[in-house]
């Protein structure tokens, strides 16, 4: 029985995780660095431990430090939210040698996934389809060359150990293959010591669409439909949404119960995203696995009605699900915008003091939120700050709802990404759920720049 | 001469080059690194560095000059 968390993050997540187990009348222990001692989440949590300075490593990925303190403050159980150790085989290992449970699935799971060579595999495996490209790494910008003529242009060149959209480069012809191989092979290896490259065929005109799972360890496993996450920028989601506005009910269908088959097939336990690109004819393919609970999550319970992180709590605590598939139906429309401290042209990131922070309320909009008024943004850790979620009976409603919320969000101190997000959530493509991934280049900036030679441009 | 500046506040995550060094437009010089992001800065003309004006671990502003590249 659960009786005590610890949560090893911070931010959003950390508060949004210490309100559920408040419910639950489970106490929390946060954890929190030196950059964080003013934060929101230290203060809601039953207990709050400092563990070391800003620095990530020092901090929040030093694993033994964090089992220490659940030890000697006897959690039952650790909750590592989304980011940081979240997917780290390791440590959910350790944190079971040490009696305590982990808040997601094995471990051995969890190093499956995080590979993106042996997942490609196991979802194959597993029947899942995967994009077509190489299974390993490509040894030279020749022999890419060669395997390009099998798969066809344009193509997706990515490095194996890549993250953050680094070492990856759309590519449409012999000559700019050659260059770009090298050139990305030369930056992942500065940026992650690996340099391995591989190859995979380009999805024109794909939306990001993936599939929330739940699954016990009873054998149980449900889907909680899908969301929409297209809209992104240097390759992190921006605007969420469920249901999608694109794909059909067989569809929705179809991926769900693939979704599940591959969560059997590879003895998944507890909250999990499986993340697909769905082309123009609704054929998809699997993209990864993320073995933790997402930032977008929330759109998900709005239509659900389900409290995803109590369904994690239970399923760690060894209880089969309370729901089964026929039970579940989509029940309206929820849309999420983060909101980023960031420009909101270069969307490079912008820390420093917030002076105002107010947030939008009204019926159907719902906050999770890290900083407030007179805070300090440190240049430690993500730039999100916020997340604005909204419901309709229907899209429409949803989009109406989220214009009135944008436009009572007020930051002052910081630049943020509020401008970009009133500016999408007013384009009529937006509006017609005309959401690939390529809707930032293809209509918010050349938006953007043309409002700034109007100079009806306002940050 | 080029100023090669900070686009984005953050701390000097890597340096690259050395002082001496030939560089080629667009190649990388120092790698920033803020809130999760690296932000990898190039010069923007062929050249030799100059100075470096920044070590490994400093923190800079955004405009603030990085390096000095002499064509």
């Amino acid at each position: 029985m659960i009786r005590r968390v610890l949560i090893a993050n911070r931010g959003e997540i950390a508060a949004r995780i210490i309100r559920t187990c408040k419910k639950l009348n489970v106490e929390t222990v946060a954890v929190y660095s030196e950059a964080d001692q003013q934060a929101p989440f230290v203060s809601m949590a039953d207990q709050a431990y400092l563990i070391g300075p800003p620095k990530v490593n020092e901090s929040y990925l030093n694993i033994e430090k964090i089992i220490e303190v659940a030890k000697e403050r006897e959690a039952d159980a650790i909750h590592p939210g989304y980011g940081f150790l979240s997917e780290n085989g390791q440590f959910a290992t350790r944190c079971r040698e040490e009696g305590l449970i982990f808040i997601g699935p094995s471990s051995e799971v969890m190093k499956i996934m995080g590979s993106k060579i042996a997942a490609r595999k196991a979802m194959q495996e597993a029947g899942v389809p995967v994009v077509p490209g190489t299974d390993g790494a490509v040894a030279s910008a020749e022999e890419a060359v060669e395997i390009a003529q099998s798969i066809g242009y344009p193509i997706m060149l990515k490095a194996s150990a890549g993250g953050g959209g680094i070492g990856m480069q759309v590519v449409r012809d012999d000559k700019e293959l050659k260059k770009a191989f090298s050139a990305n092979s030369r930056r992942a290896e500065t940026f992650f010591g690996d340099g391995a490259m591989f190859m995979e065929k380009k999805i024109e005109h794909a939306r990001h669409v993936e599939i929330q799972l739940l699954a016990d360890e009873h054998g149980n496993a449900v889907h909680l439909f899908e969301r929409e996450c297209s809209i992104q920028r240097r390759n992190q989601k921006v605007i969420e949404e469920a249901p999608s506005p694109f794909i059909s009910k067989q569809t929705r269908n179809k991926m769900g119960e693939t979704a599940i088959k591959a969560a059997r097939q590879i003895g998944y336990t507890n909250a999990g995203t499986i993340e697909f690109l769905v082309d123009e004819e609704e054929q998809f393919y699997f993209l990864e696995m993320n073995t933790r609970i997402q930032v977008e999550h929330p759109v998900t319970e709005e239509i659900t009605g389900l409290d995803i992180v109590k369904e994690q709590l239970n399923i760690a605590d060894g209880r089969a699900l309370s729901i089964v598939q026929d039970e579940l139906v989509i029940d309206g429309h929820a849309i999420e915008a983060r909101i980023y401290a960031e420009d909101p042209v270069t969307f490079f990131p912008s820390p420093g003091h917030i002076s105002v922070f107010d947030v939008p309320d009204g019926p159907k909009v719902r906050n999770e939120i890290a900083v407030r008024s007179n805070y300090d943004v440190t240049p430690f850790y993500d730039p999100m700050i916020g997340k604005l979620v909204v419901k309709g009976a229907d899209r429409k409603q949803a989009i109406a709802r989220l214009k009135e919320a944008l436009s009572n969000y007020h930051v002052e101190g910081i630049k943020t990404n509020i401008p970009m997000l009133r500016i999408i959530a007013d384009n009529e493509h937006f509006q017609a759920g005309n959401t690939t991934t390529a809707f930032v280049e293809q209509y918010y900036l050349p938006e953007v720049t043309q409002k700034k030679e109007e100079k009806s441009w306002k940050k | 001469m080029e100023e090669v500046k900070a686009t984005m506040a953050g701390n000097v995550w890597k340096i690259v080059v050395k002082e001496g060094e030939q560089v080629e437009e667009d190649q990388d010089i120092v790698i920033l690194e803020s809130m999760k992001m690296e932000i990898p800065i190039a010069a923007e003309e062929d050249g030799t560095v100059k100075e470096l004006k920044v070590t490994e671990g400093d923190f800079v502003n955004e405009g603030d000059v990085i390096a000095i590249i002499e064509s």
